[in-house]
């Protein structure tokens, strides 16, 4: 059985494992149903175009638009049905617009003639969006890393916990399980981002979305993933390493803390400052908020092509170096028994080295 | 040539405690071996050595004359001190997945899980997670885990405690048939009782060094003492006047005593036979509890 075989086993079975946790699949459920429901909802709740009572001949404009007119006898009439709920609003034969709370829009720009409008500087991307894409992205690398990365350390301390691990380390490296639980936890957030993803496009599209906006959204989307990928490896070696310093369940939210400050500043720095091009800027550099930054910087066009591959790479460079660490914290803390272990402690432990020199002489 | 589990001159220290103090002793193929001492005597650590699990700093662990591998420890079935499996996971899944892990082909696992549910009797408790069995299954579970590769060897720490009699009947056949096999097995205890039962060979080790080993009946008659027990039809104290005779213990017509090396138990037999007649007389064999308390002092 070689390494890859071995780390494949290893995988197969926390994903077995989490694709039959309760908790897991509803948590997924949940979030398909809102991405369902963000999509598809706003469409429905509209209700297409308002009904228009309008006394006389009504304009052309109004057909053109695609509202629904009805012609009633006289004014009277028209304004019994508005408040009746008959119809949305009325329009008198004097131009009058009528109706009960606040006139509909698609009704008033039907019967408004616009001034034509040129800007030297048009902006692409709405106000709105501008905020609310960066939230998105930064609400899905936070809560998908914190979900995910979570119980990456808890399937480690599990494992420490019951003492399974003297069993495994004994038929495989310990960084074969590490690279097992890192790689199974990539694939079931990846898979479970490309679901949603997968959901709410399809939603968009069945709800007639604004396509404009998709293709706005494709470049950042398209970054985001390598980011969100590359990121969340360099998270999960942190899950792991300190998974492996506690000896039971309830130590972990503890001893997560560093990790989990990790993950909550750059999503909160990263929406805070979504407005403020410098501040993103440089956290667009930042391995840790980098993932959701340079994806929120493409989104509002502010940087420049070569900007992202940079960034990538430092966090890929990051990532290594992270890896390294965590797996050495993972080995030097996996098999010590004697309650938690400190960052420290697991640091300077030599175990796994001179097991693997016994084993390098042996072979 | 019979293969040998063996450890040379192991030595392990934590911190300043030396756990582990030149530590030499062999587990044969076919046989079981004891392995006795008290709480913190080594058992473990040695375990633990063997396992590849912690490293000694001197010393060696051989099979069959090559320095231990991870090839080769793939090939042990290992229960550690204290129990872990999956508690969420189902016995079916876990032997699998153990099994896997120690190299078996997917068709290979699943044949020797049923056969190993079958035989420890787990059959209708094999689809439920861990954590709902009781703890004797439980224990089941972790020695059908130790034995799910068919290993070559197998290192059990404590494999008895927590079973009730009819479990530890059912162990012990198992352990049997892999010694039958020529598989060596070596096991600790605490429970003398199950050791004196069980093992074919007996290790006793105590403050980190090993202070007997060899087989059981070796060792009790090297640990014999010069004690006799006497069974006649009518009193026997007249045994307290005979020369060279210790009376340890006298009831009426029964009487344990010992013997001075210079005095001759024939003689002993004949000084009561031209008294009346004898029912019983022979040495007494010491109990493995017995030998235990002379070396672990």
């Amino acid at each position: 059985m070689n390494t890859f075989e071995a780390v494949r086993i290893v995988a197969a079975r926390e994903i077995r494992v989490k694709l039959r946790d309760k908790a897991f699949l509803f948590s997924t459920v949940f979030f398909l149903l809102f991405a369902v429901a963000a999509t598809v909802a706003p469409a429905l709740l509209s209700g297409g175009a308002s009904t228009v009572a309008v006394v006389g001949t009504a304009p052309a404009a109004l057909g053109a638009a695609g509202l629904d007119v009805r012609t009633v006898a006289d004014e009277a009439a028209a304004r019994a049905q508005v408040r009746d709920g008959d119809v949305d609003a009325a329009l008198l034969s004097d131009g009058t617009v009528i109706a009960l709370t606040d006139a509909p829009n698609d009704l008033v720009n039907a019967l408004s003639t616009r001034p034509a409008v040129e800007l030297l500087d048009p902006s692409a991307v709405d106000e709105t969006l501008a905020v609310m894409v960066p939230m998105f992205f930064g609400l899905i690398f936070f809560s998908v890393s914190l979900m995910f990365g979570l119980q990456i350390a808890q399937s480690v301390t599990e494992e420490k916990q019951t003492r399974v691990v003297e069993i495994l380390v004994a038929s495989v490296p310990v960084r074969v399980l590490l690279a097992g639980k890192v790689l199974a936890g990539t694939v079931l957030a990846f898979g479970q981002i490309a679901l949603i993803a997968v959901v709410a496009l399809a939603g968009m599209r069945i709800a007639g979305g604004d396509s404009g906006l998709l293709t706005l959204l494709a470049p950042a989307i398209g970054w985001f993933l390598p980011f969100f990928l590359i990121g969340f490896v360099m998270l999960a070696a942190m899950w792991a390493a300190v998974g492996a310093l506690v000896n039971r369940q309830e130590d972990l939210s503890g001893a997560s803390m560093p990790v989990q400050i990790l993950v909550l500043l750059p999503f909160f720095a990263v929406t805070m400052f979504s407005g403020d091009p410098a501040v993103l800027k440089v956290l667009s550099y930042v391995p840790f908020s980098a993932p959701t930054a340079m994806p929120a910087r493409l989104f509002q066009g502010d940087a420049a092509g070569w900007e992202p591959v940079l960034s990538l790479v430092l966090l890929a460079a990051t990532t290594v170096a992270v890896l390294v660490a965590g797996a050495r914290v993972y080995e030097g803390s996996l098999l010590r028994s004697n309650g938690r272990t400190s960052m420290a402690a697991a640091w300077r432990d030599r175990e796994a080295r001179r097991l693997a020199d016994l084993e390098t002489e042996s072979a | 040539m019979t293969k040998v589990l063996r450890l040379d001159a192991v030595s392990r220290r934590f911190g300043d405690r030396q756990v582990l103090d030149g530590v030499s002793f062999e587990v044969t193929a076919g046989r079981m071996t004891g392995f006795v001492g008290a709480n913190g005597a080594g058992k473990t650590t040695s375990m633990r050595i063997i396992m590849g699990v912690l490293a000694p700093d001197s010393g060696e662990v051989t099979w069959a004359g090559s320095r231990m591998t991870r090839e080769i420890r793939r090939r042990i079935g290992y229960m550690p001190e204290e129990r872990g499996l999956y508690p969420k996971m189902t016995v079916r899944d876990q032997l699998v997945y153990l099994g896997r892990l120690h190299g078996l082909g997917h068709d290979a696992v699943r044949r020797n899980a049923e056969e190993l549910i079958e035989w420890l009797r787990l059959g209708e408790r094999a689809g439920d997670p861990l954590e709902k069995l009781s703890l004797g299954n439980q224990q089941r579970a972790q020695i059908a885990a130790a034995l799910i590769h068919d290993p070559d060897i197998l290192v059990l720490d404590e494999p008895f405690s927590g079973l009730d009699p009819l479990a530890v009947d059912t162990v012990v056949e198992v352990l049997r048939d892999r010694t039958n096999r020529g598989v060596p097995v070596l096991f600790s205890s605490h429970q003398l009782d199950v050791v004196e039962r069980l093992c074919d060979d007996l290790v006793v080790i105590a403050a980190g060094q090993i202070r007997a080993a060899g087989a059981r009946g070796q060792l009790r008659a090297e640990h014999a003492l010069p004690r006799y027990r006497l069974t006649v039809d009518g009193d026997a104290g007249w045994l307290r006047d005979h020369p060279g005779v210790h009376l340890i213990d006298l009831d009426g017509a029964h009487a344990v005593f010992d013997l001075d090396p210079s005095a001759d138990d024939q003689q002993v037999l004949q000084a009561a036979l031209a008294r009346g007649p004898v029912r019983a007389f022979g040495p007494v064999t010491p109990s493995l509890a017995e030998i235990f308390r002379e070396v672990a002092q």
